[in-house]
C-alpha cells in the first residue's frame, strides 16, 4: 500500500507540472439534450458548450468529467472534480450540502411521458430518476413511485409496462416521445432553475462563474444557446 | 474510421454497421474490455497475497498478529461490497490526501473538514487537479485495484486458513520428527500441500470477482456494463448519425456472451491446475492419479 502511495504521489508531482487554473466540470453524460456522449465517445450537449465558454470567459482551463448521477454530489465535496454541470435543479435540500452559481437556465415545467394520453397518474405507478426533484415531488404527492439509476431507465420502464408514466423535464422529454409514447397535457413547476453545483467552501470560483454566466446572460450569447439545443424557455 | 462512413444515414446493411461498430463510442467500449481484463489480471494476484497474508496472520503464534488477521477477515467479509465500494474508496482517497496534506502544508490552518467539504491544500491533492484525465483514470483504476484485493483478499484468507488446516495433520507431525523448524514445516510442506483443499475455494472467488466487476464504474472507472448502457439506450437522430432504438439487450447478450465464455475458459483452467496440483497427494484426486497412473 506505502508503494503504491509513493508511486501515485511521484506520478502525480512529475505530471502536476505546469501551473494552470484548471477547473474539472462533472457532469453526467446521460441526459440530452443537457449533456450526454457522443459519437466520438466525447461528451456533448448544452453544458459542454456552455461549459466550455464560460471557462474562456473566466479564464480558466477545464477539463471534463463523467460521474454517475447517484454520486454526483459526493465526489463534489470529496474534491474529485470542482464543479456540478448536469443539468441540476437548484433545491433547497441541495443547497444544504453544496452551493449554486445563478441559475443559466430558468425554471422549466416537468412533464409527463406515457403510453396513452389518459392515463391516472394518482393510481398509476410513476417512474423518475433516482435524487431528482421530480422523484422527490412523486413521493410528496403519495404516488407510487419507481426510482431507476438513469433517465433511459425510466423512459424504457414507461415502454415495457412497468411504470404508467414518467416524470421528467419537458427538453429530456422531447427527445422521446413518438413510436407510441405520448407527452400529457398536464406539467408541474419544479425547482428554481439550473444552476452549477459548487463546493460551499469554493466562494471564489463560484463569483467567477456567476459572473459568466451574467456576461452571457448580459450579450444575449446563453439565450443563443438555450435555443439551439431547446432545453429550456429563454431568459 | 473507414472512408465510406462520411455520411451514415445513406448506408445500410453491414456497411453501416461496419460504421457504426467503429465509432468513437465504441472504441471505448472495447478498450473497457481491456481494462476489465487488466484489472483481473492484476487483481487476482494481489488478493491472493493479501489472502496469504491474512491466512498466515489468522495462525500467527503472536496473539496480536492473529487477532489482526482474524479480524480483517471478519470484518471485510461482514461488510457488504457496494458499501465497501461506495465508503472505503473515499475514505481511502482521503485518507491519501490527508497524509500528503499533513507533509508538504504544515502551516496551513484551515480545518480540513469544512461541513460537507473535505478540503487539502491543491497540491496535496492526489492526483493534483492539474493533471491530465488519464492520470485521475489510472489513479481511480488503481484504488479499484487495492478495493477489490481488500474484499476478495479477505475473503481468500478464508479459503487459505481453511487450506491450511485441511493438511493432514500426521504431516506436519511428521516434518516435526524430522527436525524441522515451524518456518521449515510452514514453507516445505504446510504451504505445497494446502493449494489443493484451497483451489475450490479459490476457484469460486475468481468466478465472483469476474463478475464483480461492474462495481467499478461506482469508482469512475469506466467498465464494460456501463458502456453497454450507455451505447444500448435509445438514440434520438437528433444527437447522433447513427439512431436506434433501446438495443440495450443486443449489448447485454453480448455481455452475457462474454461473461459465460470467460468463465468457462476459467473452469477448465481451474480443473487442469486441480489435477497438477493433485499429483503424489494423499487426498481421494491423488489417490485416483496414482491408481490411473499403475494400471
Amino acid at each position: 500500500m506505502k508503494k503504491l502511495f509513493l508511486g501515485t504521489a511521484a506520478l502525480a508531482l512529475t505530471a502536476g507540472m505546469a501551473l494552470a487554473d484548471t477547473v474539472r466540470m462533472g457532469t453526467e453524460g446521460a441526459y440530452a439534450p443537457w449533456n450526454f456522449v457522443n459519437d466520438a465517445g466525447e461528451i456533448d450537449g448544452f453544458e459542454r458548450e456552455l461549459g466550455d465558454e464560460l471557462c474562456k470567459r473566466a479564464n480558466l482551463t477545464c477539463e471534463w468529467v463523467k460521474n454517475d448521477w447517484d454520486s454526483i454530489i459526493p465526489n463534489l465535496v470529496s474534491g474529485n472534480y470542482d464543479t456540478i454541470i448536469a443539468g441540476m435543479s437548484i433545491t433547497a435540500e441541495r443547497d444544504e450540502v453544496i452551493d449554486f452559481t445563478q441559475p443559466y437556465t430558468p425554471p422549466d415545467p416537468s412533464a409527463y411521458v406515457a403510453l396513452s394520453a389518459d392515463v391516472d397518474l394518482a393510481g398509476g405507478v410513476i417512474a423518475a430518476q433516482a435524487t431528482t426533484i421530480q422523484a422527490a415531488f412523486v413521493a410528496e404527492q403519495g404516488w407510487t413511485l419507481v426510482e431507476f439509476a438513469t433517465p433511459e431507465e425510466t423512459v424504457a420502464a414507461v415502454r415495457n409496462g412497468e411504470a404508467d408514466a414518467v416524470l421528467a423535464d419537458q427538453s429530456f422529454l422531447d427527445t422521446v416521445v413518438g413510436d407510441g409514447l405520448v407527452m400529457l397535457d398536464r406539467k408541474e413547476a419544479l425547482g428554481g432553475g439550473v444552476g452549477m453545483g459548487i463546493r460551499e467552501s469554493d466562494g471564489e470560483l463560484r463569483g467567477k462563474f456567476d459572473a459568466a454566466i451574467q456576461s452571457m446572460k448580459d450579450d444575449g450569447s446563453l439565450n443563443t444557446l438555450i435555443a439551439k439545443w431547446e432545453v429550456s424557455s429563454q431568459w | 474510421m473507414f472512408s465510406y462512413c462520411t455520411d451514415p444515414s445513406a448506408l445500410e446493411g453491414l456497411s453501416w454497421l461496419s460504421c457504426y461498430l467503429t465509432t468513437g463510442k465504441h472504441m471505448g467500449f472495447y478498450i473497457s474490455f481491456v481494462v476489465v481484463l487488466v484489472l483481473l489480471a492484476i487483481t487476482a494476484p494481489v488478493a491472493l497475497l493479501f489472502g496469504f497474508a491474512g491466512a498466515t496472520a489468522a495462525r500467527s503464534r503472536v496473539a496480536p498478529l492473529r487477532w489482526l488477521g482474524k479480524a480483517y477477515t471478519s470484518i471485510v467479509r461482514g461488510v457488504p461490497d457496494i458499501a465497501f465500494f461506495l465508503f472505503f474508496v473515499i475514505a481511502l482517497d482521503q485518507g491519501f490526501e490527508w497524509l500528503r496534506h499533513q507533509v508538504k502544508c504544515p502551516d496551513w490552518d484551515a480545518p480540513v473538514r469544512q461541513g460537507n467539504d473535505f478540503i487539502v491544500c491543491d497540491i496535496a491533492k492526489l492526483p493534483l487537479s492539474t493533471s491530465p484525465q488519464w492520470v485521475h483514470e489510472t489513479y481511480g483504476f488503481f484504488l479499484a485495484v487495492l478495493t477489490f484485493a481488500i474484499v476478495f483478499g479477505a475473503f481468500a484468507a478464508n479459503v487459505l486458513y481453511g487450506g491450511m488446516r485441511a493438511v493432514p495433520r500426521a504431516q506436519l507431525e511428521t516434518a516435526e520428527a524430522y527436525g524441522m523448524t515451524h518456518r521449515q514445516t510452514f514453507w516445505r510442506i504446510l504451504v505445497p500441500q494446502m493449494w489443493v483443499y484451497a483451489l475450490p475455494g479459490l476457484g469460486n472467488l475468481w468466478m465472483v470477482l469476474i463478475k464483480a466487476t461492474p462495481l467499478l464504474f461506482l469508482l469512475g472507472v469506466e467498465d464494460i456494463v456501463y458502456w453497454a448502457r450507455e451505447l444500448g439506450g435509445t438514440k434520438n437522430a437528433r444527437f447522433t448519425d447513427y439512431p436506434h432504438g433501446d438495443w440495450r439487450i443486443w449489448y447485454f447478450l453480448f455481455l452475457l456472451v462474454f461473461y459465460l465464455a470467460f468463465t468457462r475458459v476459467s473452469e477448465i483452467v481451474l480443473e487442469r491446475l486441480m489435477v497438477r496440483l493433485s499429483h503424489g497427494q494423499a487426498t481421494t484426486g491423488g489417490e485416483k492419479l496414482r491408481k490411473g497412473a499403475n494400471a
